[in-house]
């Protein structure tokens, strides 16, 4: 299948100024300011097929929104090849943008004084889409994503749900085969997050486009992306199926217990003694964490001999959540998979 | 070129949302007009011309120059600062057209709303308030719609230019002031340039912002000859020619060493 997107060795350095202290500082830096040059990218290579659906992450600062600047044309790479859908995106941007759609959870593309039917209008005008194209897909996306009777509101009435979900309808009016999305669900309910996800599912299915989200919730990576990109200060640490990193991190269970009586952790440690088992406690709750291998065996051994031990009031066995691999990946700094 | 007239468009829908402004700048633009012309009145006293110009002739000028600024004046360096400051020029470079273009066109179609809203309904009340002379010469309302376009993109070209700037300083409102001060000022808006000592008038010759306000104004007064009228709206047009220059410029530097201020 052809690349989408077609990353070499990209690069992008940012200049960063530093201010001295104290007065005498502030009328130095007047003349001479020091600045140290930091890379907020730093050679990464990445390809996506058409019709992925790719997820971008990484810790706030780890360059993820500059990558996407770089992807989408607006800021120009200090060094490095990228090609996506064929062109040069910051040399023929005016051509470039008309192939993609994008939408970033932080600003609206909207305008903010004007019912959302007129800047509808107005993109329909910037990306030349014919009539009977707008009729036949945004139809379909309106009433997919619920905004009709959003329509000739402005927009600076509407709720950052209904604005979200009018913002992804305005990314998509050409009906671009690649969209970029920089954080869409920031700060919305989980309904609306449920339907921006089933929707995002629904495009990438019909017309098989390719979509590369970042976002905080993982839980928006793993209800629509196979595949992960993680970044760690400007560099690539994992690129690969969301699945075998959980395969190969999420290879531990936790199991948490709460007692009647009030226990020392040191006796519970001590009636476990032999076994591979790391405890912790919950202070709040007074839950008792076991962190061990994920053999059945082992699991039922130590759940025995605690029981033995102390009454019990709750058991529970939980497998460690994406979003503790990806804590632990980035306290380790790097991923190996082979 | 559709989406460019549909952004006109969207520019009145704008201007349309916030009444308030429109009605406070009828009321602004009505205080000025009379200020000056009580102003005049008292500076001419009995005299019956002063550099030329008489009395009659000067509330026109008056009354003309500050009618053809709402045409001519718009905000757009400051929208651009903000625009650059905030970060929102990302969403700018996404879509598929020219931002100045479509910059200069926000600001004509406010110029135009304006003309017909505000200039328009208020040449003809001030008309009928203060002793004014209209030429109805159709050559010179010709060349005044002529040089009033001129004007406006003069104007806009300059405001354009302050706008990048912000691209280098990041916080560009001092400049943005000094620029409004200074257009009003060696424009003719306040003060004819005939008016001005020989030696600021021949340095103003060398400068594009006379073809902003003195130039439209001085042709609908009949201040200018045939002749005068001629080369000074081939005067406008070389500015705003030269103009495209810096923009051109400075706009390729700003794109490449452009940072999107806020994540």
């Amino acid at each position: 299948m052809e690349n989408v997107i077609e990353v070499k060795k990209l690069r992008k350095e940012f200049k960063a100024y530093s201010s001295r202290a104290g007065l005498k500082g502030a009328f130095r830096d007047l003349f001479t300011r020091n600045y140290k040059i930091v890379p907020a990218v730093n050679d990464i290579n990445i390809t996506v097929k058409k019709g992925e659906m790719v997820g971008y992450i990484g810790e706030n600062g780890a360059g993820k929104s500059t990558t996407i600047k770089m992807l989408t044309g607006i800021l120009t790479p200090t060094s490095g090849e990228i090609i996506v859908n064929g062109m040069n995106p910051h040399k023929e941007r005016e051509k470039f943008v008309q192939t993609i759609g994008v939408v970033f959870g932080q600003r609206s593309q909207l305008w903010w004084d004007i019912a959302v039917q007129e800047s509808f209008r107005l993109l329909k005008k910037v990306y030349k889409v014919s009539d009977e194209d707008y009729e036949q897909h945004m139809q379909h996306v309106i009433r997919t994503l619920d905004i009709e009777p959003l329509l000739d509101k402005p927009v600076r009435k509407l709720s950052l749900g209904q604005r979200m979900r009018c913002e992804l309808a305005a990314a998509l009016i050409h009906n671009p085969p690649l969209l970029f999305l920089d954080e869409p669900t920031i700060g919305l309910d989980v309904l609306v997050k449920l339907k921006i996800r089933e929707f995002l599912k629904e495009i990438n299915e019909k017309y098989n486009t390719t979509i590369l989200l970042t976002t905080h919730d993982l839980s928006d990576i793993e209800a629509l992306c196979e595949r992960v990109v993680m970044l760690d200060e400007g560099k690539v640490i994992y690129d690969g199926a969301l699945r075998e990193l959980k395969e190969k991190w999420g290879d531990q269970k936790e199991l948490h217990f709460q007692f009647l009586k009030k226990v020392n952790i040191k006796t519970v440690q001590n009636v476990t003694s032999g076994l591979p088992v790391e405890w912790e406690v919950d202070e709040k709750d007074q839950t008792f964490i076991a962190i061990l291998e994920d053999r059945d065996e082992l699991i039922s051994q130590v759940i025995a001999k605690v029981v033995a031990a102390f009454k019990i009031k709750d058991v529970k066995i939980n497998e460690t959540s994406t979003e503790e691999i990806i804590r632990k990946i980035y306290e380790k700094g790097a991923v190996e998979v082979g | 070129m559709d989406k460019y007239i549909e952004m006109i468009r969207i520019r009145f829908l704008m201007m349309l949302a916030y009444r308030t402004d429109y009605y406070t700048g009828i009321l602004i633009y009505s205080i000025n007009i009379g200020a000056y012309y009580f102003l005049w009145n008292a500076i001419y006293g009995g005299k019956e011309q002063i550099e030329g110009l008489s009395v009659v002739q000067m509330t026109t000028y008056v009354a003309v120059s500050w009618m053809a600024r709402a045409f001519y004046f718009n905000n757009l360096d400051r929208e651009m600062a903000q625009e650059i400051m905030e970060g929102k020029v990302a969403i700018e470079l996404i879509r598929p057209y020219n931002y100045l273009g479509m910059k200069t066109m926000q600001g004509l179609g406010e110029g135009i709303f304006r003309l017909f809203f505000f200039s328009t309904p208020g040449l003809i009340i001030v008309y009928f308030v203060f002793p004014i002379q209209f030429s109805w010469e159709p050559r010179v309302w010709g060349f005044f719609a002529i040089s009033i376009v001129l004007s406006f993109l003069i104007n806009t070209q300059l405001n354009l230019l302050t706008g990048i700037t912000t691209f280098f300083l990041y916080n560009n409102a001092g400049l943005i002031r000094a620029k409004r001060v200074v257009i009003d000022l060696f424009s003719g808006l306040l003060l004819p340039i005939s008016f001005f000592p020989g030696w600021a008038q021949s340095i103003m010759k060398f400068l594009p912002f006379q073809g902003i306000s003195y130039t439209p104004s001085m042709i609908f007064t009949k201040g200018f000859s045939h002749q005068q009228a001629i080369a000074a709206i081939g005067q406008q047009l070389i500015w705003v020619i030269i103009l495209i220059l810096p923009i051109y410029v400075l706009w390729r530097v700003a794109k490449k060493q452009l940072i999107i201020q806020g994540g």
